[in-house]
């Protein structure tokens, strides 16, 4: 990364700490709820992120990691614009979730785990939704879809381009 | 105010609102605005009906007609037909097994249950705390404050017997009185909405459809052990419970009945709402406590019990909702009202989410003892597609599998002790015969492996081992040896793991082992998987 | 709200928004034919003027629904009156004032309004 460049995101990511700081409180236990609302513009944390909480909130740069990396739905890795979320669960799973795993997989062209070249999706797995007299189930961002076809999950996800 | 003629319940639980319960609404919304009939119709978004596998569901009254599977293709003639005439429409009644048009309430569906906690759910707007208090919402609250001391209270929780309805069933008036003797202040409520239990959605559909009776069993929780700071902790992929939730919060603090010298009584109770992040560890207390202290959700050791040392090390009651949804009925009508539902070693009703391979799949309520044959036929309308039961697992993952030779035995704590299984959370998923175990137990080990915290040991290791083993065994490389070795990683995981995941971790895999062990044998001794879904071949077992 | 009484007064109050969503087990209900024929007839305006009646005197059990046309589409706009143990009353020729007569006489004092009642060939089965 270019330094120049580097500098002014810091200074940006500083600002929008410290505003997500302010809206929450100061207090340890609003770390969780810090840590949401900075994942909310990128849907997922950068160090410098982190850095800038463990400064402001005075707390350890290991413990805030250790808190963001702990929870399934932080990521401190780069994810698309929308995180497409499988249920595996065993309701969904006799439901037939693993051909619409297999259908997302192929449309997207990615692995569980991946993000496309566009940066426009990521894949990932979950557990329970708790939607499951309605299975299969799969979760876009915060939007939750069920009764899934694989045709269906597709026909979803082309809604997202 | 203005009366309405007429009010018309459109589901808006997650359930329903997945068959496109919104567009519904708001194309019926607009019709009746279209046609003038604003002044008489009034359109109300309610909780879960409970028969999700039919939704979107619609409810005219004061009729009472129960409209099925409403599209909004279905809204003009629902409003030309039903509104503007009085007629009908057949074709979207529910349909019974002998495709009669019947009217939903007379089914077994609805007949078999016995709805305490769910009272209200499918009944009220959750977004208009009037029409919550229109149905008693609140009284028990009232009547608590008026006549009754903390200590009555407890003593009521007590006498009632309700059992925890989280998962492990302790005593809920045990922990009420543990943290009314506790000493230290403050004292925390912490009401546990982080329901992670595969196959369990009924928290997510009481908090959506009825969110006051758990902010109010959450005060009466405050009064009787001396806390006047309650927490909710909702899991964070719960959006719209979330945001039900901190609409009816702030209702409730509008109204008076959270806040400061609620009702004139001089007890205060204010409720936080909070979000998880992921983590289904979190849902055992001790990790939830952790996580609301904004830490890793990694469970305590205990003893100290939170009744002691919980939030911040102060002592905290921390309860399930469905255990909170229970407080204000038995407070208004009595413990022995209560213990007069359900069967002797297990009072009250249970919420259970019905699931998989059944006919009626949704959200029920049930007396305690209530067989589960009289669940898996009569409520839930049996199996379709011609298949059989298999099995049912209950209280989700962590739960047993309990196999068709036991169909009759009684739903409550002891009587599934005895068979292995656990009453747990209130998942009940049921499997038909097209459905093969060690697919299942393969899908049961993915789970726990990633969702172990990795904390202790035993938990940690155990579920990637038994993942391992169960993979192997699927894919037609596994051994007899690796069945003894699966039994005894089980026996260590049980005793030594720190929490609630680890011990019950093993159970579907023991139970799977106990009543189905032919068809592990069928695919280490002649590769073979009824289902297909293995890496083996088709076909049956060798019996 | 600051007191029990208080919460007594918005639990009635609210009750009674609520009332339409109860059982109709020993309420007396008022029914309004609203076939097309009786819409065309005015038989909305007697609807309207029933659940304004009903709900300016707090006549909290009375139940107003509605039906489908009885089949005497030149009596319309009509309405039945059922109240629990007494045979069923079909009013016919209605309008918005006489709607709030028979509320004021027939629910309320329970006086059967003669003039406006209509005799139907075949008896109640049909209507």
């Amino acid at each position: 990364m270019i330094m120049l460049c580097s500098c002014r995101e810091v200074k940006i990511v500083r600002e929008d700490v410290k505003e997500a700081v302010q809206r929450c409180g100061r207090e340890k236990h609003q770390l969780l709820e810090i840590l949401g609302q900075l994942q909310k513009g990128t849907n997922f944390l950068e160090r410098d992120t982190l850095v800038a909480v463990a400064e402001e909130l005075d707390l350890p740069l290991a413990e805030v990691y250790g808190t963001a990396t702990f929870y399934s739905l932080y990521s401190t890795k780069p994810r698309g614009r929308y995180v497409v979320r499988v249920c595996e669960s065993a309701p969904c799973h006799i439901d037939g979730a693993a051909d619409i795993l297999a259908a997302v997989k192929a449309h997207l062209g990615v692995a569980v785990d991946e993000t496309t070249d566009n940066s426009q999706f990521t894949l990932e797995t979950t557990s329970c939704l708790g939607v499951c007299s309605v299975g299969p189930a799969m979760m876009i961002n915060d939007e939750v879809y069920g009764n899934l076809t694989p045709d269906r999950a597709v026909e979803i996800l082309q809604s997202y381009n | 105010m203005s009366i309405h003629r007429s009010h018309i319940l459109v589901c808006s639980g997650s359930n329903c609102t997945l068959r496109a319960s919104v567009p519904v609404r708001m194309a019926l919304r607009a019709a009746i605005a279209d046609q003038g009939l604003d002044k008489e119709f009034k359109v109300i978004e309610t909780g879960c009906f409970g028969l999700c596998q039919e939704g979107p569901i619609m409810v005219i009254y004061p009729e009472g007609i129960h409209y099925c599977g409403v599209q909004p293709d279905d809204i003009d003639e629902i409003v030309e037909t039903h509104l503007k005439k009085g007629r009908v429409v057949n074709r979207l009644l529910y349909r019974g097994e002998a495709e009669q048009e019947v009217t939903l309430p007379s089914t077994p569906f609805y007949q078999r249950q016995h709805r305490v906690v769910l009272r209200n759910v499918g009944a009220v707007d959750p977004e208009n705390i009037e029409e919550s208090l229109a149905r008693d919402g609140y009284q028990g609250l009232a009547k608590a404050l008026d006549t009754m001391s903390p200590r009555d209270v407890v003593q009521t929780m007590l006498d009632s017997g309700l059992q925890g309805r989280g998962g492990a069933g302790f005593p809920a008036g045990r922990k009420w009185d543990f943290t009314l003797r506790a000493s230290g202040e403050p004292k925390y409520v912490v009401c546990n909405a982080d329901e992670g239990e595969p196959g369990t959605s009924k928290d997510r559909l009481i908090l959506e459809g009825d969110p006051h009776a758990v902010i109010e069993g959450m005060a009466i929780a405050g009064y009787a052990v001396g806390a006047s700071q309650g927490f909710i902790y909702i899991r964070g992929e719960y959006q719209l419970s979330l945001q039900r939730f901190r609409k009816a919060v702030e209702q409730a603090r509008e109204y008076g009945l959270l806040g400061s010298d609620i009702l004139g009584s001089g007890f205060s109770f204010n409720v936080e709402v909070r979000s998880g992040a992921g983590a289904y560890v979190c849902g055992e207390e001790t990790a939830l406590l952790n996580s609301l202290e904004g830490r890793r959700g990694e469970p305590r050791y205990k003893p100290p019990f939170p009744a002691n040392e919980g939030l911040w090390g102060k002592p905290t009651l921390i309860n399930n909702v469905e255990t909170l949804a229970n407080a204000a009925p038995i407070l208004m009508h009595g413990a022995q009202w209560y213990r007069s539902l359900g069967s002797e070693d297990c009072p009250g009703t249970k919420v259970f989410t019905l699931s998989g391979d059944v006919a009626n799949r949704g959200l029920i309520e049930v007396p305690m003892g209530i067989t589960l044959r009289e669940i898996v036929e009569d409520i839930g309308g049996g199996i379709p597609g011609g298949r059989q039961f298999k099995m049912a697992q209950i209280g989700g993952t962590s739960g047993g599998c309990i196999p068709a030779e036991h169909l009759d035995i009684p739903i409550d704590i002891p009587h599934l002790d005895d068979v292995g299984a656990s009453l747990g959370s209130g998942a009940l998923l049921i499997v038909d015969d097209s459905h093969c175990m060690v697919d299942l137990s393969k899908t049961f080990l993915h789970f726990f492996a990633h969702e172990s915290c990795g904390q202790c040991t035993p938990c940690r290791e155990g579920t990637m081992l038994m993942r391992k083993l169960v993979d192997g065994i699927a894919a037609g490389s596994g051994t007899r040896k690796d069945l003894e070795l699966l039994e005894r990683i089980t026996a260590t995981m049980r005793k030594a793991s720190l929490c609630g995941l680890g011990q019950t971790a093993p159970t579907p895999v023991l139970t799977a082992l106990r009543y189905f062990s032919d068809e592990y044998e069928a695919h280490i001794d002649s590769g073979r998987c009824i289902s297909g879904a293995c890496g083996v071949a088709v076909g049956g077992m060798k019996s | 709200m600051k007191s029990m009484q208080e919460l007594e007064a918005i639990r009635q109050k609210a009750k009674k928004a609520m009332k339409v969503r109860e059982g109709q087990e020993n309420a007396i209900v008022v029914s309004v034919a609203m076939g097309t024929c009786g819409i065309a007839k005015g038989a909305r305006d007697v609807m309207m003027a029933l659940v304004d009646e009903t709900a300016k005197r707090g006549l909290d059990s009375v139940v107003i629904t509605q039906s489908g046309c009885a089949g005497f589409c030149e009596k319309e706009p009509m309405a039945k009156v059922h109240m629990p143990g007494q045979p069923e009353i079909n009013y016919g020729y209605l309008d918005a004032n006489r709607a709030r007569d028979i509320v004021a006489r027939h629910l309320v004092h329970g006086e059967i309004v003669h003039d406006y009642v209509v005799q139907l060939p075949g008896g109640e089965d049909r209507a």
